[in-house]
């Protein structure tokens, strides 16, 4: 395993207008890193997942996955270089099955399975994920937190060495949070890098040894979550914000 | 997946013997009947494969009449020349690249451009044709001349719309079939899991376009004199549409729905009162956005499913879609 | 220098037409491909008053437009708002509204093939000739050309500097944020459709001045109205009424240095290098 960056971000900027949401941001992430990006509504962390994910394009910086510049790509290619990621509101694929949405995620990027196989690994990703057997159940019934397993399952389906989480631990309530945590911590084995989004503190605390703290558009902090969620500056962006779930 | 499942076997075979059935029609008819079957089945075509690109994609295409004009327009320039299974080629090909190149310019745009810029396309064909045609052959028109009568164009029709059938089985099976499921839910997924979603489309709509143009080849030889007002005639496009939506785009036999029985009134509406063609086709439309947006077969699937629930409790898995 | 001035005629008309539709779609986001109908129908009614009643044109717009105002008041609230309420999204509105418009473009044309036949019409009012730069041009065109002009600005200076029409543009920027400042949205949509089918009104009472018409030549019309509004950005009066200038230069140099069977080309290759480089068109906004 090299110690060259897997990610990394130089003096990304991103501005709609005269609104700057991303300002000059930079960071790298190291292969099989598992980091918290936090910060208050508003700070930018979502787009700057979408810049990395493509679904947005910086207006100036880079971006770069294993040395390759992937800012300006669309999010196709970045996502056939081995980027999958879940959304903050859960987008699954109401009219096909959940074997099918898991397959989704196999078919297109560098895995390009197809056919029986394609509907095993599916089976065997569900399982992982904890719905195991209901792959033909249709999606547009399940709960909250089924979903959010099912879009976990198409994103690794894609097996990428980048895994962006849009909170994905929003919305949980206390056991399905425990559980939610688990399952991220039983992903760190398979030596995945994964960058997670997030407001519970608890998790991030649970998760992630090293965090990244965004506010207002810049970067303010980036380092281990014991010292960084100490930092006075931090708390003050947090001040009157602080949420451990 | 299996190479064809029980209820796919099933339509095989019911598809078979219609299609057998089908066939005989010219050994029963030779003059107004036959005529109209051969306007049936041609709808049909055009209608499926419009229906091929515009159901996944609901991207309204008005283009129908450029491909079909560029399809007869190939077999009018070489029928003299070259024989004529190697024009219907020549007329796939160049409806193909025709659909590929507006494809490219449109598709990665919302719908809106693509309806407006398909609106014209039909009539910009048209002109530059016929300048073409006056720069460098000096008459507007050409005259084909063959042994093809109405019956062996009803019956390449027929093996066309096979063809289309199968290819639209085929495409729904296929990697493009699912990307196209996945992009009708949600694009932004699409592009998320590795789809090219502006290619795909481009595809599709390439491969819908290659079979209008065949059709319009096939067509070529019913002129007898081709000149652009005529092969270039928007209206096949807005008839399509209104076809299409008519009988409805979910399945693939959906717009067979609307093709039949809008074709028969078409007829009967032309040739009793020929001013008031117009009228019916902006009444159908109208009909067809207020009181079926989702065309017959949508009437057909809700009613289906109001029956299902009385009858099952708690339904087991539903089928997957098409 | 012949090419600038029948041009920017040709332009100044269009501007117009496309002033009608920009409103219709930047507003009220119904995209009225039965604007060519309007357009024709203003075009028969000036030729009925100028040759039954002699009420002059350009006069005549101050009860053709009002009448054309009202009737696009009532297509909007009858057959458009359904469509709008029972639209889930932006996109499935946008293909509605474009197929019931065309529903209405094919029974507008209907009815009036059938009232008038597929004749074309004309008529001679002002057409003495008027020297400019050393070439003649018809009185007509000339003051069509200043008619259109008086009415843009008119437009111009009600949009952007009276209260009411504020609140119109604030819709075509957002109808959620414009309701949340207490506009009455379904209104002002109505408002800008009827407005919208009146100015494109006027422009068919002027273009009748100069202009050979028949009841089929709607669909051409809407057709360059549709690529000018997305040229211009759509929404946008100043990008419209630029857009217009440019598509009636272009066509103008094109038929007088090419040939006048390609206009149709000249304007599909503007409508294309605005896809392929712009598609927002000059004044819009990027989508983000």
């Amino acid at each position: 395993m090299s110690s060259a960056p897997l990610l990394s971000v130089e003096k990304a900027r991103k501005a709609f207008g005269g609104l700057v949401a991303v300002n000059d941001v930079d960071f790298t992430v190291k292969q099989s890193e598992l980091i918290g990006l936090i910060g208050p509504n508003g700070s930018g962390k979502t787009t700057m997942m979408n810049l990395i994910s493509g679904a947005l394009k910086p207006t100036s910086g880079t971006i770069r996955l294993a040395g390759e510049a992937i800012s300006g790509m669309p999010a196709h290619k970045i996502s056939q270089r081995g980027v999958a990621r879940t959304f903050q509101l859960v987008r699954i694929l109401p009219s096909l099955s959940a074997v099918e949405n898991v397959i989704a995620g196999a078919v297109f990027g560098h895995v390009r399975a197809w056919g029986d196989d394609a509907y095993r690994e599916a089976e065997v990703l569900l399982e992982r994920v904890g719905l195991g057997g209901r792959g033909n159940a249709p999606t547009g019934s399940m709960t909250y937190i089924d979903q959010k397993r099912l879009e976990l399952a198409r994103a690794l389906a894609a097996e990428p060495r980048l895994l962006l989480l849009d909170e994905w631990l929003a919305g949980l309530n206390p056991t399905e949070l425990a559980e939610g945590i688990a399952l991220i911590r039983a992903l760190t084995g398979s030596g995945i890098t994964i960058v997670m989004v997030e407001h519970i503190m608890e998790a991030v605390r649970a998760l992630c040894p090293r965090v990244l703290v965004m506010n207002s558009g810049k970067l303010i902090a980036d380092g281990e979550t014991g010292t960084v969620l100490a930092d006075p500056q931090v708390i003050a962006a947090y001040l009157g914000e602080v949420s451990d779930a | 997946m299996s190479l064809m499942n029980e209820k796919e076997q099933r339509i095989a075979a019911i598809a078979l013997v219609l299609f057998g059935a089908a066939a005989m029609i010219p050994f029963a008819d030779d003059g107004y009947y036959l005529s109209l079957c051969v306007n049936i089945v041609m709808y049909a075509v055009l209608c499926t494969a419009w229906t091929l690109f515009s159901g996944p994609t609901h991207y309204i295409s008005l283009a129908t009449a450029a491909f079909f004009g560029v399809g007869t327009y190939s077999v009018g320039l070489g029928i003299d020349t070259l024989p004529f299974p190697l024009l219907v080629a020549i007329a796939a090909v160049a409806s193909g690249v025709l659909a590929g190149l507006v494809g490219l310019a449109t598709l990665r745009l919302s719908g809106v451009y693509f309806v407006i810029f398909t609106l014209g396309l039909a009539e910009l064909v048209r002109q530059v044709v016929t300048w073409l045609q006056v720069k460098f052959l000096g008459a507007v028109g050409l005259y084909v001349f063959t042994d093809l009568t109405e019956k062996h164009i009803f019956w390449m029709l027929l093996a066309l719309a096979a063809v289309v059938y199968i290819t639209g089985w085929l495409v729904n099976r296929s990697r493009l079939g699912f990307a196209m499921r996945i992009i009708g839910n949600d694009e932004t997924v699409a592009r998320h899991v590795g789809i090219d979603v502006a290619r795909a489309k481009v595809i599709l709509f390439m491969i819908s376009g290659a079979f209008i143009g065949i059709t319009g080849a096939i067509l070529a030889p019913r002129f007898a004199y081709v000149e652009p007002p005529s092969a270039f005639n928007p209206v096949i496009s807005f008839q399509v549409v209104i076809m299409a939506l008519l009988g409805g785009t979910g399945r693939l036999w959906a717009p067979l729905l609307g093709v039949i029985p809008f074709t028969i009134l078409f007829d009967r509406i032309s040739a009793s009162f020929p001013n008031h063609t117009s009228l019916l086709i902006g009444v159908a439309f109208m009909a067809i956005v207020y009181f079926l947006p989702r065309g017959v077969m949508g009437l057909i699937d809700d009613f289906r499913a109001r029956h299902a629930k009385s009858r099952h409790a708690a339904a087991g898995v539903p089928e997957a879609a098409e | 220098m012949d090419i600038l001035v029948t041009g920017t005629v040709l332009g100044g008309t269009y501007a117009l037409i496309a002033l009608g539709l920009t409103l219709q779609y930047g507003v009220a986001r119904i995209m009225n491909l039965a604007n060519g109908e309007n357009l024709v129908l203003a075009c028969f009614c000036a030729f009925w008053l100028y040759t039954a009643a002699s009420i002059n044109p350009v006069l005549g717009i101050l009860i053709i437009a009002p009448v054309a105002f009202a009737l696009n008041w009532a297509i909007y609230v009858f057959a458009m708002k359904p469509l709008v309420d029972r639209a889930k999204n932006r996109g499935q509105l946008e293909i509605d509204s474009i197929l019931a418009t065309f529903g209405l473009m094919f029974i507008m044309q209907g009815v009036m093939l059938l009232v008038f036949g597929g004749q074309y019409f004309s008529y001679n009012f002002l057409s003495e000739p008027v020297r400019i730069l050393g070439e003649n041009y018809g009185l007509n065109r000339i003051v069509s050309l200043g008619a259109a002009t008086l009415i843009a600005v008119v437009l111009y200076l009600f949009l952007y500097r009276t209260r009411f029409g504020t609140a119109v543009r604030a819709v075509s920027v957002s109808p959620q944020s414009a309701s949340l400042v207490a506009i009455d949205v379904p209104r002002m949509s109505a408002f800008a459709f009827a407005l919208g089918g009146g100015l494109t009104a006027a422009g068919g009472s002027l273009l009748s001045t100069y202009y050979t018409f028949n009841s089929s030549m709607g669909v051409i019309f809407t057709m360059k109205a549709l690529i000018i509004v997305i040229m211009g950005g759509v929404g946008d009066v100043r990008g419209a009424v630029l857009a217009a200038l440019l598509l009636g230069l272009a066509e103008t140099a094109v038929a007088s240095l090419i040939d006048p069977g390609l206009t149709l080309a000249a304007t599909y290759t503007l409508f294309i290098l605005v896809l392929l480089f712009r598609p927002q068109g000059i004044f819009g906004r990027q989508t983000a």
